[in-house]
C-alpha cells in the first residue's frame, strides 16, 4: 500500500494511492480512533456517562421503586428496560455536545478545509459515538443484572432486544448531530439536556401511560421511547404495563419504524447542514 | 507567466439575517511566493474572505481561485493546494501534539509511516518536539499557533492562510509565530494573512490590502500597496493644532485648512485640528500666522509623522464617514 519514495528530509511525502471507497473507510477509521482516543485521554467523562444511568437506575429501584405499581409485583424487571431505553436517549446531548464543540473550535471547519470526504467526518462520529453507547448499554445490562433484573425470554430474544435498543440510538445520533450543528452556544445545549428528562418521563419508560392523564397519556403512548420500551420488555421477558391501544399492541413494530422513520428525517438533514454549513 | 496564487474578483457575501453584507466587492490578487497582508478591524470581512478563499463559503456572487482554480467549481481541487490556520487554533486539545500532526497526515491520505515521518519532521521544524507527547490543553497560546501552522504544512501547501494567527498573544508567542511564518515564505510559500495589527502587515507582508466594513456593512479593500505606499497615502506628516476654546474649531479647522490646500479633520473631543501638510516647517509658519489671523487662541501646535495605526485609522474611518 504504501509506496515507499526516498524523499528528500524536509520534503512532504505524497498522498498514498487509493480508491475513494477505501479513503472514505480510512477516514472515517482515523476520526473514530480520535473520538476513542478522547475517552481513553479522558476517563472521568466516561465514568460519569456510565455512572449517572446506574444512579438512576439505583435510585428508582431502591428509593421510588416500592411506591410503583407493576404487573407481576416486581417493579424492578419493567424499570431495567425503561432505564436502557432513557441511556440511550441520553446520547442525544452526548453526540450534540460532541458535533458543537468541534464546530466551536474550528476543528469542523479544518475537516471541511481537507480533501477528504464529508461523509467520513459523520460517519467517524457515528460509529465512535455507537461503539460508546454500546459499552454504556453493556455496563448498565451489567449493573441491572446485579441488582436482580433477570431477562427470561432467551439469548436470541434479549440479543433482539439489544438490537432495538441500538437502533433507537443510531436514530438518536442523527438528531443529536444535527442540533450540533444547528444550535449555537451552551444555552441550547442547557435546553436540549434539560428537554431529555421530561421527554423521557412523557413516555412509557417509568410507568404506565394509562396512570397519566388522558391527553398527555395519548402523547406518552406515541413516544419512541415507549415504543423501544415495551418491545425490549416483551423480548426480555419481562413484565410490560402497556395498554390496548393501537400503538401499544404494536410495540415491535414501532419500535423499528420509529427510528427509521428519525433517520430518514434526521441524516438527510445533518448531511445537508454540513455540507452547507456556512457559519 | 504563472496564474496569481490568489485571485479574487467582485466578491459578494451577505449572511442570512444580518442587516448589511459582510464583502460588498472584494478584490484581491497575491502573485505566487509572496506574502500579502489583510488588514481590518473587526467585522470588516477578514474571516468571510478567507472562508470563501478556503472553500468553507460559497460567496453569493464574483469569482475567486486558487492557483488558477475556480473555488466554487473545483474546491476538491482547491483543498489539495492551501492550508488554513482559522481564527480559532484547531487542533485537538485532546490528543497530544504528535497523534494531532498523525491524525490529519493520516486524513490527507498520507500512509501510516509517512504520517509519522513528516510528524517529526514538523516537530522538529516548529520547535515542538519536547512538547510532542503532552495534550495540547496544557500549551501556551503560541504553541498551538505553531502546531495549528505545522497541521496546515504537512502537504506543503502552494497557499497558506493565516487568520488573526497572533490575536491574543503575548509578545513572546507572536514573535515565536512571525518566525515560524518567515520560514515557511522563505521557503516558497503564498500567504495570505489576517491581521487587525498594522505592525504584523508590516513586519510580514510585501503587500497589504486594508479592508473596511463601511456603515451598514459590505466590506471592500480601501486601500492597497506596500506598507510605503500606504503611509505616503495619507501624506508624510500631518500638522496638529489643538484650541483653548472648543468654539473655535470652526476657524481652526478653516486656517489649517488653507494651510494644507486640503480639508482638516475635526476632533471635537479633543478640540484638535488636524491635516497632511508636505513642507513641515513651511506649514508651521503659515499655520501660526494664520491662527493669529483668525485670533484663534491655540493650546498645542505640533508636527507629526503619521503611525501605521494613524494609517490604518484614517482609511477605514474615512469610509465610514463616506458611506
Ligand atoms: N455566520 C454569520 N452570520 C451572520 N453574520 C456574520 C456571520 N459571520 C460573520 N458575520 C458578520 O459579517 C461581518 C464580517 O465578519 P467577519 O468575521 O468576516 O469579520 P472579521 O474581519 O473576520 O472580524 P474579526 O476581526 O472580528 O475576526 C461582521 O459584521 C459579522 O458580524
Ligand atoms: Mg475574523
Amino acid at each position: 500500500m504504501s509506496t515507499s519514495t526516498t524523499t528528500a528530509p524536509d520534503a512532504p511525502p505524497a498522498p498514498a494511492a487509493g480508491s475513494p471507497l477505501r479513503w472514505a473507510l480510512a477516514d472515517t477509521a482515523t476520526l473514530t480512533g480520535r473520538q476513542l482516543a478522547h475517552l481513553r485521554a479522558r476517563p472521568g467523562e466516561l465514568a460519569g456517562a456510565l455512572g449517572f444511568p446506574i444512579l438512576l437506575l439505583l435510585m428508582f429501584a431502591f428509593l421510588l421503586g416500592g411506591m410503583m405499581q407493576a404487573p407481576g409485583g416486581d417493579y424492578r424487571q419493567a424499570l431495567a428496560p425503561g432505564l436502557f431505553t432513557m441511556t440511550m436517549l441520553f446520547g442525544l446531548s452526548a453526540t450534540m455536545v460532541g458535533v458543537l464543540t468541534d464546530a466551536q473550535r474550528g476543528i469542523t471547519d479544518r475537516f471541511r478545509s481537507l480533501p477528504m470526504s464529508a461523509g467520513a467526518v459523520l460517519a467517524g462520529r457515528a460509529v465512535s459515538d455507537m461503539v460508546v453507547s454500546t459499552f454504556a448499554l453493556a455496563v448498565l445490562l451489567g449493573a441491572a443484572l446485579l441488582i436482580g433484573w433477570r431477562p427470561t425470554a432467551g439469548p436470541g430474544s434479549a440479543l433482539a432486544a439489544v438490537g432495538l435498543l441500538l437502533l433507537l440510538r443510531f436514530a438518536l445520533l442523527w438528531v443529536g448531530i444535527w442540533l450540533g450543528l444547528v444550535v449555537r452556544g451552551p444555552g441550547a445545549l442547557t435546553a436540549v439536556q434539560t428537554f431529555e428528562f421530561p421527554f423521557a418521563f412523557l413516555s412509557g419508560v417509568f410507568v404506565a401511560p394509562a396512570t397519566m392523564p388522558a391527553g398527555l397519556g395519548l402523547l406518552a403512548e406515541w413516544n419512541p421511547l415507549s415504543s423501544t420500551a415495551a418491545a425490549a420488555r416483551e423480548l426480555f421477558g419481562n413484565p410490560g404495563w402497556e395498554g390496548g391501544s393501537w400503538v401499544a399492541q404494536h410495540a415491535l413494530v414501532m419500535a423499528v419504524l420509529w427510528p427509521v422513520v428519525i433517520v430518514a428525517v434526521f441524516a438527510p438533514l445533518a448531511v445537508r447542514r454540513y455540507r452547507r454549513m456556512s457559519r | 507567466m504563472p496564474p496569481p496564487a490568489v485571485h479574487a474578483h467582485a466578491l459578494r457575501k451577505h449572511y442570512p439575517g444580518s442587516t448589511g453584507p459582510a464583502l460588498g466587492g472584494f478584490d484581491l490578487t497575491v502573485p505566487p511566493g509572496t506574502v500579502h497582508g489583510l488588514l481590518g478591524p473587526n467585522g470588516a470581512g477578514k474571516t468571510t474572505a478567507v472562508r470563501i478563499l478556503a472553500t468553507l463559503l460559497r460567496a453569493d456572487s464574483g469569482h475567486a481561485e486558487i492557483d488558477g482554480i475556480d473555488v466554487a467549481a473545483r474546491p476538491g481541487d482547491v483543498r489539495r493546494r492551501i492550508g488554513l490556520v482559522g481564527q480559532n487554533a484547531a487542533v485537538d486539545e485532546v490528543l497530544d501534539g504528535q497523534r494531532n500532526l498523525v491524525m490529519f497526515a493520516r486524513l490527507l491520505h498520507l500512509s501510516p509511516p509517512d504520517a509519522r515521518r513528516r510528524a517529526a519532521q514538523l516537530l522538529e521544524r516548529f520547535d515542538l518536539t519536547e512538547a510532542a507527547d503532552r495534550p495540547v490543553a496544557g500549551y501556551s497560546g503560541g504553541m498551538r499557533r505553531r502546531l495549528d501552522i505545522a497541521v496546515a504544512m504537512i502537504l506543503a501547501p502552494a497557499v497558506l492562510f493565516l487568520d488573526e494567527p497572533t490575536t491574543g498573544l503575548d509578545p513572546r508567542g507572536r514573535a515565536e509565530v512571525w518566525s515560524a511564518v518567515r520560514a515557511l515564505v522563505a521557503a516558497g510559500t503564498t500567504v495570505l494573512l489576517t491581521t487587525q495589527y498594522l505592525d504584523e502587515a508590516d513586519q510580514l507582508a510585501a503587500r497589504i490590502s486594508v479592508l473596511a466594513a463601511p456603515r451598514g456593512g459590505g466590506g471592500r479593500v480601501v486601500a492597497e500597496g506596500t506598507p510605503d505606499e500606504l503611509r505616503a497615502r495619507i501624506g508624510g506628516d500631518r500638522i496638529e493644532v489643538v484650541v483653548r476654546r472648543p468654539d473655535d474649531l470652526p476657524a481652526a479647522a478653516a486656517a489649517v485648512s488653507r494651510v494644507a490646500g486640503s480639508d482638516a479633520e475635526v476632533d471635537t473631543d479633543l478640540r484638535r485640528v488636524s491635516a497632511p501638510v508636505a513642507d513641515r516647517m513651511a506649514a508651521l509658519g503659515a499655520t501660526l500666522s494664520a491662527l493669529a489671523e483668525a485670533d484663534v487662541a491655540a493650546e498645542d501646535l505640533a508636527v507629526r509623522r503619521p503611525t501605521l495605526d494613524e494609517v490604518f485609522l484614517h482609511l477605514t474611518d474615512r469610509v465610514e464617514v463616506d458611506a
